[in-house]
């Protein structure tokens, strides 16, 4: 259980504002587990959380089996990258680190070794204030892994990336977790975690309400459906769900249906003499799951308004 | 679900304790440049201010039309710069023994005193004293004990110029006469009243060490100048000195022990010059059938008038404006950057990590205040003086004192600041509460615009307090004196305005510990 993060039941109001309202989740090691949700499912929040920054109202959360408030040199139980432009503008990138490895009882030696595996080294003299976003996020990661940490967890750190810096830190991220540490990555960039993370967990309104491995979750998405085309849209679906089927529109000559099989939907269309262009069986993409998963949490988001501030 | 080897990591752990806190934040802060020399500069600020002080700060006394170098006032057996001037009835006492008196009459005149200015008036001074003495001899400034009856301030036995006992209080009159005696026995010296001859008090005793085989022994009449302050019209104020003279009337003079030779009269110290002494009443003693009738002018006692080491040290002032300044963003720039979350990351102990930062950030002020002080005294000194300016002498102890004592203001004042920091989040919030507190306070009360005791209080109460470890000088009880912070005396004691400020700051820490640990980062 070391090479955890345990989040149970926690729940946290500002005020009005339900920011967490029991999430529950584990992060296991050896994979990347994406953190997602639209902006104020408390992604955010949950972190602070676990990182003893924020304390919660319910619930707990451990990092290796333990409170962060009780851990002894932190930074060699759990890295965190937060917010990549908390720096010091006049500090350089090294001073930056060392003063960390400092506070961890890690000598400079330990600084050099971050810098060259984030590939800073060139820059690692200059003023951390004259550093594009993408550099920050390359010394912050640098920043979690001075401790050599069996669990990492990042905030959104694709963000500010080049085309080029996001395939290295795809390739990185999986190493990390290759080499056995848990590592909770929150993005809202889908796709990119569909290529690095192995497992999802989705929250919505401060709640977890997705809990898969990536592979389940777009088979789940895909869930049987299967895309139509055609130019009589109303016949088809009262055709359709005439037999018992879900439609949905997605386009003025496109439907979605789910809840009857391709041959199925082909020979009721056939019955009727709706025409029709092109029957598919429907693959998701990670995106489209994830906003399957989300769509109701969104609207009440945009009910309710500022949550997103935090 | 892929379960792999759990990670461990081949890094050696590193040490844990508050000692790598205190790194890590030594390393935040010397890794800001812009910290690192605004420090500096406010050492080299106070250290420039100081000097140029001390070079603009000249002093010449006139003779006659000439100017010349002032004379340097005799120095007591403590080292403190002393009046001693008197006139005095002695003769030797080579061995143990002692003198009774009585004191029958105490009077005097003051001249020119207020509210006309016009004319010289019969009267008394409260510090007018007339009495027995034993001196180590009639140099100015030698050791000696006497015992006393004053005009304002009854009995009172005094030795070697700053300590003073007293006995019975109320005046001395024909008909109520007083008796005294003073008795030495080895290098102790043993102070009695009484009030018919008979019924003898004990007043206190004194140790003078080292005193000499052969002293003089014998009695003394002598009275300070009256002091009077007013307001000035422009704030501030206007001391006004006014030459005084007493006579004191002794009778029933005998001298115990073996104490050869006739009495012999004269001044110690310069009495005897004014207009008043050569043309109506000069000092001096007249005998008649054991009656002596003695007149003097001047006083026994420690001399304030001079330069106190700590007066180059204004620019402290303005050096502490400048470490407020970088105390109180060593923590504010966290807050605006996000930093602090990072650093509550690194140790989530909140109480520690604000400690280790007010360790650094109170040990930096400290070695500024330190050696700005120490080369604003110790080179301000000799500038003062070869600008002919009296420096008053103080003890070594006194000097360290003044000296490291700036550099712990200076270190309480960023510690206090650091904590204002924290307290507000933000930098101007926090910058200007420390400075109206430590600094508006002190400014208010020294300035000369408010009434004596509202500067003095100010003093008291507020963190400018401990501006009062700075004051080389004490406020000396048996002194008329003009005891005010315009005039560099504090209302404290220097380590009781220290630990004013220190209160405060820990105060201010403590709130900013139970803040830290319960807000969210």
């Amino acid at each position: 259980m070391e090479a955890t993060i345990e989040v149970a039941g926690l729940r946290k109001r500002f005020g009005q504002i339900t920011a967490l309202d029991g999430m529950s989740f584990t992060v296991t090691p050896g994979q990347v587990t994406g953190f997602v949700g639209p902006n104020g499912a408390g992604k955010s929040t949950t972190m602070r959380v676990i990182l003893g920054l924020d304390s919660a109202d319910e619930g707990h959360a451990l990092v290796g089996g333990r409170p962060y408030r009780s851990l002894r040199r932190p930074l060699s139980h759990v890295g965190a990258l937060l917010d990549a432009g908390a720096l010091q503008p006049s500090r350089t990138a090294r001073d930056h680190l060392l003063w960390l490895a400092h506070s961890q009882g890690l000598g400079a030696g330990r600084v050099g070794e971050v810098i060259e595996q984030v590939g800073l080294g060139s820059a690692a003299r200059r003023r951390a204030g004259g550093f594009s976003l993408g550099m920050r996020q390359r010394l912050g990661i640098a920043a979690a892994l001075l401790g050599d940490p069996p669990v990492l967890m990042l905030d959104e750190p694709f963000n500010g990336l080049d085309p080029e810096g996001i395939v290295w830190m795809r390739g990185f991220l999986r190493s990390l977790a290759a080499e056995g540490r848990a590592v909770l990555v929150s993005s809202h960039l889908m796709s990119e975690l569909q290529d690095t993370a192995g497992h999802l967990v989705v929250a919505g309104r401060g709640r977890v309400v997705a809990d898969a491995a990536v592979a389940d979750l777009i088979a789940a998405a895909s869930g049987g459906r299967i895309a139509l085309r055609t130019p009589a849209r109303a016949e088809a679906m009262t055709a359709l769900a005439g037999a018992g089927a879900t439609v949905a529109a997605t386009g003025p000559d496109a439907l979605t249906v789910s809840g009857l099989a391709a041959e199925r939907v082909v020979s009721l269309l056939n019955a009727r003499a709706v025409p029709f262009s092109e029957v598919a069986a429907h693959r998701a993409t990670l995106e489209e799951a994830h906003m399957d998963l989300t769509r109701d949490v969104a609207e009440f988001r945009a009910a309710t308004g500022r949550e997103a501030a935090r | 679900m892929s379960v792999a080897t759990v990670y461990r990591s081949g890094l050696r752990a590193g040490r844990d304790g508050f000692a790598q806190l205190v790194r890590a934040e030594w390393t935040k802060f010397r890794t800001v440049r812009g910290w690192v020399i605004a420090m500096t500069a406010a050492s080299l600020i106070i250290v420039a201010l100081g000097l140029s002080y001390a070079s603009g700060n000249r002093s010449t006394c006139g003779q006659g039309p000439v100017e010349v170098a002032c004379p340097a006032p005799p120095v007591g057996p403590d080292g403190e710069a002393v009046t001693d001037g008197f006139f005095f009835v002695h003769r030797p006492l080579p061995a143990e023994g002692g003198i009774t008196v009585r004191l029958t009459s105490l009077t005097g005149i003051i001249t020119y005193p207020p509210p006309d200015h016009d004319k010289i008036v019969p009267g008394l001074v409260p510090w007018a004293k007339a009495g027995i003495i034993v001196k180590e001899n009639t140099r100015p400034g030698s050791a000696y004990a006497a015992l006393m009856v004053t005009a304002g301030h009854g009995v009172r036995m005094q030795y070697d110029y700053t300590h003073d006992i007293a006995g019975r209080p109320g005046r001395v009159s024909a008909a109520s006469p007083r008796w005294l005696r003073l008795t030495r026995t080895g290098d102790t010296l043993t102070g009695y009243e009484s009030a018919d001859g008979r019924q003898w008090a004990k007043v206190g005793t004194a140790r003078l060490d080292g005193l000499a085989a052969t002293v003089r022994i014998g009695f003394f009449v002598t009275s300070p100048s009256d002091l009077t302050v007013k307001r000035s019209d422009l704030g501030g104020t206007i001391e006004q000195a006014r030459f005084t003279q007493a006579t004191g009337v002794f009778d029933h003079v005998s001298v115990q022990g073996t104490a050869p030779g006739e009495w012999s009269g004269g001044n110690v110290g310069n009495a005897g010059t004014t207009d008043w002494e050569r043309h109506h009443q000069a000092t001096g003693v007249q005998e008649s059938g054991g009656t002596f009738t003695v007149t003097g002018h001047g006083d026994i006692a420690p001399q304030t008038d001079g330069q106190p080491i700590e007066r180059p040290l204004t620019g402290v002032l303005i050096g502490l404006i400048v470490m407020v300044v970088v105390a109180v963003t060593s923590m504010t720039a966290e807050y605006r950057r996000g930093l602090i979350r990072t650093t509550l990351l690194a140790d989530p102990r909140r109480g520690r990590t604000l400690a280790a930062k007010a360790v650094v950030i109170g040990a930096v002020s400290f070695a500024a205040g330190l050696a700005a002080a120490a080369v604003a005294v110790l080179a301000g000194r000799p500038i003062l003086q070869a600008n002919g300016n009296y420096v008053l002498p103080v003890s070594t102890f006194t000097e360290v004192r003044v000296i490291a004592g700036t550099g712990v203001l200076a270190a309480l004042a960023a510690v206090f600041a650091l904590a204002l920091g924290t307290l507000f989040r933000r930098a101007v919030a926090a910058v200007i509460t420390a400075i109206a507190l430590i600094v508006v306070p002190y400014i208010l009360a020294t300035a000369s615009v408010l009434p004596d005791g509202a500067a003095q209080w100010l003093l008291r109460l507020t963190p400018a307090a401990g501006f009062a470890i700075q004051q080389s000088i004490p406020e000396y009880a048996h002194v008329l004196g003009h005891y005010v912070p315009a005039a560099g005396y504090f209302p404290l004691a220097p380590w009781a305005g220290l630990a004013v400020l220190s209160a405060y700051t820990a105060l201010a820490l403590g709130l900013a510990v139970v803040l830290l640990r319960r807000r969210d980062g």
